[in-house]
């Protein structure tokens, strides 16, 4: 055992420049896709459970396909895809010095849009057909149907399961490591590589990291059960 | 039409081409020992992938069957270590883990420095991955009825002999078809291990696609190398699972 770890280096202005922002792209960057990757995970899963096949197929093909290779080759291909131009159509100046983080958002709403269409899907189906039948009778079309039946119960119904695979999707955002983005891991690196301290940097990574997800995890734990007892 | 049939045709000489000079195999494959193509090079990295993968799973089992047995006795202090353990590995992300074991624990045990960190990879990833399993594998312990594990006691059976006759032969086979999915998920996490230059197929298609200044061939390829393992898992999975169905469950035979 010959660590002696030193934290001195660490002030408040350090922190400042190198934690707080980073920190904050993070999150940005799970929100956005947290609630982008409903809405297009819903409307795939939504595709996948329609009556035409070629909807079907595609919603197949989409998930099947990202399910089954790693995020890390996802972001890398994403990445290398998108055109460059692309980032100051959208954001001028700023998506032109951004890249890298602005790809990062692109590539984790349609990836995790994959695996939030699962849940989705698990949750419309979870709804009786009873009900769909029940819109139909009363004069509703299959969009209001959807919209004002099937997709508030699904959503309920699978909300914790939605949430915890937000947690994870915290945890993954630390990938965006494979195009250089400034998310809080490389604010964390970037402060042990200045004071050539990696060793206290990556220790409390993990610990930030950790504190975060599992006290999302615990309110998680905690929403389950109450959503238990309503039901 | 034919840009892309001329693109896909140069991307398939370009596999095709050695590594270390412009000669062009047409066998695809490098006769001597010292040589070899772009295709090769995949390859040995789509080998190194299955490799760690492989070596992760068998710890994440064993590893992840002790926590999870932990987890169902009736002693706190073994409770509390599972759920710990469980709660620390499934929190930190694999990436944040890894560095951890190829920078951090070698300064703290020097040992550490002799091993390759294609093992250190191994054995994070397979930690990382025994905390899901030990969920996985309490959760079909839990789904067996109380009074096997009491009848088993009262028959005189010792608690490990329970656990052993009676309630791990029926709690795994509920928790196979799950664990089929997490070897799935390990290969996919073990592209991580490219961080800390592990030579899998990620770290490879990156430094080929340097090399060449064609990445999206290189991406393409590994991507069907990924691709083709999940749907050889996902083959076994179903055999396994027609395997080892208990006769008595739904669908049973």
């Amino acid at each position: 055992m010959a660590l002696n770890l030193d934290f001195s280096f660490l002030t408040s202005d350090v922190i400042k420049a190198n934690l707080v922002s980073t920190f904050e792209y993070s999150v940005q960057l799970t929100a956005v896709a947290a609630v982008a990757g409903t809405l297009l995970g819903t409307l795939i899963a939504l595709m996948r459970l329609s009556s035409q096949p070629a909807l079907q197929r595609f919603a197949r093909v989409y998930v099947d396909l990202l399910r089954s290779v790693p995020l890390v080759m996802v972001i890398l291909w994403f990445f290398l895809l998108i055109p460059s131009g692309f980032y100051s159509t959208i954001a001028g100046s700023f998506g032109d010095a951004h890249r890298p983080e602005l790809a990062a958002v692109i590539t984790f709403t349609f990836f995790e849009a994959a695996y939030y269409s699962e849940i989705m899907r698990a949750g419309i189906q979870s709804v009786p057909r009873g009900q769909v039948f029940a819109g139909y009778a009363v004069g509703m079309t299959y969009a209001q149907c959807m919209r004002l039946v099937v997709l508030p119960q699904a959503f309920r119904n699978m909300l914790p399961v939605l949430l915890t695979q937000t947690v994870v999707l915290f945890q993954d955002t630390s990938l965006v490591y494979a195009i250089g983005a400034s998310d809080w891991l490389k604010g964390f690196q970037t402060v042990g590589n200045l004071f050539n301290r990696p060793a206290e940097m990556y220790l409390l990574a993990a610990a930030g990291y950790f504190v975060i997800s599992f006290s999302l995890s615990m309110l998680v734990r905690r929403l389950q059960a109450k959503i238990q007892i309503i039901r | 039409m034919s840009d892309l049939l001329a693109q896909i045709k140069d991307s398939a000489t370009l596999m095709c081409t050695s590594i270390d000079d412009p000669t062009v195999y047409p066998s695809c494959f490098a006769p001597g020992k010292g040589d070899m193509t772009y295709l090769q090079w995949m390859l040995h990295g789509w080998g190194w992938t299955l490799l760690v993968a492989l070596v992760a799973l068998v710890i994440a089992l064993g590893v992840g069957m002790v926590i999870g047995v932990m987890r169902t006795l009736p002693n706190k202090a073994a409770v509390l270590f599972g759920e710990a353990w469980s709660e620390l590995f499934r929190n930190v992300p694999v990436l944040v883990q890894l560095f951890i074991w190829a920078f951090v624990l070698p300064e703290i045990f020097p040992v550490l420095k002799q091993v390759s960190y294609a093992t250190l990879a191994c054995v994070g990833l397979g930690l990382f991955t025994s905390a899901r399993v030990a969920q996985q594998v309490k959760a079909g312990i839990a789904t067996i009825p109380k009074g096997q594990r009491y009848a088993g006691l009262a028959m005189g059976l010792t608690l490990a002999q329970t656990y052993r006759y009676v309630l791990l032969p029926v709690g795994l086979r509920v928790v196979l078809p799950t664990l089929t999915s997490e070897s799935m998920n390990i290969i996919k996490n073990s592209s991580v291990a490219y961080a800390i230059s592990v030579p899998e197929l990620i770290w490879t298609s990156i430094q080929a696609g340097e090399q060449t200044s064609a990445h999206g061939t290189m991406y393409f390829v590994a991507t069907i190398f990924y691709v083709i393992s999940a749907l050889a898992i996902n083959r076994l999975a179903v055999f396994i699972e027609r395997r080892t169905r208990l006769s008595t469950a739904m669908g049973g035979k």
